[in-house]
């Protein structure tokens, strides 16, 4: 096997396109999950992904940083362009395209160790050199976590609250320095008060970063992206993406009647 | 569909009871939640009792009232008005070149050289074989507490020279002494060494073999069909009677691999040892003998690693390797060492493989090393129940009691194990 080029070798073709479905099928097995998804995902702008249960919202945003591989039986065609390179090439590492585009997941999962090693272990095994008390303290502001547990950092993190695990885990993302954050459903889990940090905390990180975040919950799409994309489940049970625009537009004049129909709560 | 659905919310497709219908029916689910109840705490009860049998059978055994006599009183073996305890090593061996007849003595110099054995032995070795303290008899702990006043009338008519004395089997000198042919003189020092030459080499041998295949087997190896047979293969062997192993171990290790496991390879030759029979083979006949259980256990404990913590990992752009070594393996890690310090109790308690591989019957010099001839605490149990004389008996309790002490011994290092690497998961 030849070692790939890194990603970050790459020029950046395009300046504003951050990431780039074609014509992307998932299986899983013999099931097409989702089918013939084309979505162009702009830089430092929130990217809602909505639509109603097992339309393949989770499959899209975990093909976009090869999670899907980590599943026995799945299998993609089509195109992921990241950084002008289909992320799915024999020659792409797997590895090197989650170092660059992160995930937090719908249950936060931080490790059974301290706040600190949770944020410092990342950058560590990516070969980070340098002031890493300095590197952690940035990643947990950045996850606006920095003043609630600057006292406590060799404290376990399993002892936070649903809400800080949840911004512990976003810091642990932000500090290997991805391009991209994908978000599976990243507040469902937590209280209402906890769900609006994490869209604020969505909301500020998209100045640096590009966000995808996969949401059950219309309003927190409303609320916190800038663009949504409305996904179906088709005839035959894969998932179709049926409208892509701007939030705004998507919510306020749907073009499509069945956007309509879930956006005002006809069905799903 | 829907047709369905109109019939069950009607009333004429069945009633639930009501009134005095309800209360009977709930009593007739209590009543059988309450034998089942019962039945469990049968289930309790009998363990109890198999267990408090179990004990009290070897603690009636390993203490009791004994009736002694010595063949020779040790104040007659003073010499020049030196007691016996205080003699010279030269004094003890001039004794017993007078008094042992010369076959026994040739028999112990080639065991090991009598004028290099140390003050403590040849002392022990004059208690032995000189003054030879005899138990005539010996009573089992329930009646040397009840019926006292009948023993000592059986004694002074039986035994007129002997003294009853209240005697525990299980003293700290039965550990540190060796074999004997007379039982109150008999220790579990070789033996006991031996168990813990052996379970030393069955552990290093079975925990990283077991713990490589089990991750391999979780972490690596995909849905085939080998890979299926494997598995089911090793669940079968963790099944197999320990005796087949013990066969295994005496043709591979002893016979096969006779010039590594008797040490011919490594210039190490005891030549007192016959073969390949030795404290190497042992151990790998045991570490072949746990090791499915290691795997299963390894296996388990790898598995019940939350997959959320796995994805974590991944997501921050770590490797495989670096997924397994830095969280896979540190929260299996509680799992895989009870499950292997619970296959290593098991391995202590083995006799059977033991017996085919060739546990020496009597032997009276430690295990020096992995090459050595050894005997194994539930060999020497084995052996000293089946000698005629009931002393040995007495001795063979105490031994169990031994072995039940060096088994907890294990087991709490494993709960110890488990408390300090245990980490809780919290949502």
């Amino acid at each position: 096997m030849t070692i790939p080029a890194p990603l970050s070798a790459q020029p950046a073709l395009d300046r504003t396109r951050a990431i780039e479905a074609r014509g992307l099928d998932v299986y899983y097995g013999a099931f097409r999950a989702i089918k013939g998804i084309d979505l162009e995902v702009t830089r430092n702008r929130v990217t809602a992904l909505i639509g109603p249960s097992g339309c393949g919202k989770s499959t899209l945003l975990r093909a976009l940083n090869r999670m899907n591989d980590l599943i026995p039986g799945s299998r993609v065609q089509g195109q992921v362009l990241f950084r002008g390179q289909n992320i799915y090439d024999a020659s792409v590492d797997p590895v090197q395209v989650r170092r660059r585009i992160g995930m937090v997941f719908q249950k936060p999962n931080p490790f059974p160790k301290s706040i600190y090693e949770n944020v410092a272990w990342g950058a560590r095994l990516n070969g980070f050199r340098g002031d890493m008390d300095g590197h952690v303290e940035r990643a947990l502001r950045q996850a606006a976590l920095w003043d609630e547990v600057k006292d406590k950092l060799a404290e376990s993190a399993m002892a936070l609250s649903g809400g800080q695990q949840q911004r512990l885990c976003i810091a642990r993302a932000i500090a290997v320095k991805p391009e991209i954050i994908l978000m599976d459903e990243p507040a469902s889990a937590l209280d209402p008060i906890a769900t609006l940090r994490i869209e604020d905390l969505m909301r500020a990180l998209a100045m640096d970063y590009t966000i995808v975040v996969v949401t059950h919950n219309m309003q927190q799409a409303a609320r916190a992206s800038d663009d949504t994309a409305f996904l179906l489940m088709g005839e035959d049970r894969a998932g179709i993406l049926v409208e892509f625009g701007s939030t705004r537009q998507l919510f306020t004049n749907p073009k499509d009647k069945r956007t309509e129909d879930y956006i005002t709560g006809r069905f799903g | 569909m829907s047709a369905r659905w109109e019939v069950l919310s009607g009333d004429e497709a069945g009633t639930l009871p009501e009134g005095e219908g309800l209360r009977l029916n709930l009593a007739r689910r209590y009543r059988v939640a309450s034998l089942w109840r019962t039945f469990f705490v049968a289930a309790v009860l009998v363990a109890i009792v198999s267990l408090t049998a179990l004990l009290y059978n070897v603690i009636d055994q390993a203490f009791g009232l004994v009736a002694v006599q010595n063949t020779v009183e040790p104040a007659s073996l003073a010499v020049g008005g030196v007691p016996l305890a205080e003699q010279t090593s030269e004094q003890l061996l001039t004794l017993l070149q007078q008094r042992v007849p010369s076959a026994v003595l040739r028999r112990m110099e080639s065991e090991q050289p009598l004028a290099q054995r140390s003050r403590e032995d040849l002392n022990a070795l004059v208690l032995e074989r000189v003054v030879q303290l005899r138990v005539l008899k010996s009573w089992p702990l329930h009646l040397s507490l009840l019926d006292r006043e009948a023993i000592e009338a059986q004694v002074g008519e039986q035994y007129p020279q002997a003294r009853l004395v209240f005697r525990s089997w299980l003293t700290p000198e039965f550990l540190t002494r060796s074999q004997s042919s007379t039982p109150a003189l008999a220790g579990v020092r070789t033996a006991l060494l031996g168990s813990l030459w052996t379970i030393a080499i069955t552990l290093l041998v079975a925990f990283p073999l077991g713990v490589g295949a089990a991750i391999y087997l979780e972490e690596y190896a995909r849905d085939s069909w080998i890979n299926r047979a494997l598995q089911t293969n090793i669940s079968n062997l963790a099944g197999v009677p320990s005796i087949i192993y013990g066969i295994l171990g005496l043709a591979m290790l002893v016979r096969g691999l006779e010039p590594l496991t008797s040490g011919a390879w490594f210039g190490a030759v005891d030549p007192t040892t016959a073969n390949g029979r030795t404290i190497l083979s042992a151990g790998l006949t045991l570490a072949l003998l746990v090791l499915p259980v290691v795997i299963i256990n390894a296996q388990e404990a790898i598995r019940a690693v939350p997959r959320s913590l796995r994805l974590a990992s991944y997501a921050l752009g770590a490797t495989q390797w670096q997924t397994i070594w830095h969280h896979v393996l540190p929260s299996a890690l509680p799992g895989i060492l009870t499950g292997s310090v619970m296959a290593m109790s098991r391995a202590i308690g083995e006799t059977a493989p033991l017996v085919v591989v060739g546990a020496s019957t009597f032997i009276a010099v430690d295990p020096s090393g992995p090459f050595s001839k050894f005997t194994t605490l539930p060999i020497q149990i084995y052996q000293w129940t089946s000698r005629p004389q009931d002393q040995f008996r007495n001795i063979a309790a105490a031994a169990i009691l031994v072995l039940l002490a060096l088994f907890l011994t294990l087991n709490a290092s494993a709960v110890l194990l488990r408390n300090r690497y245990s980490r809780r998961y919290v949502s």
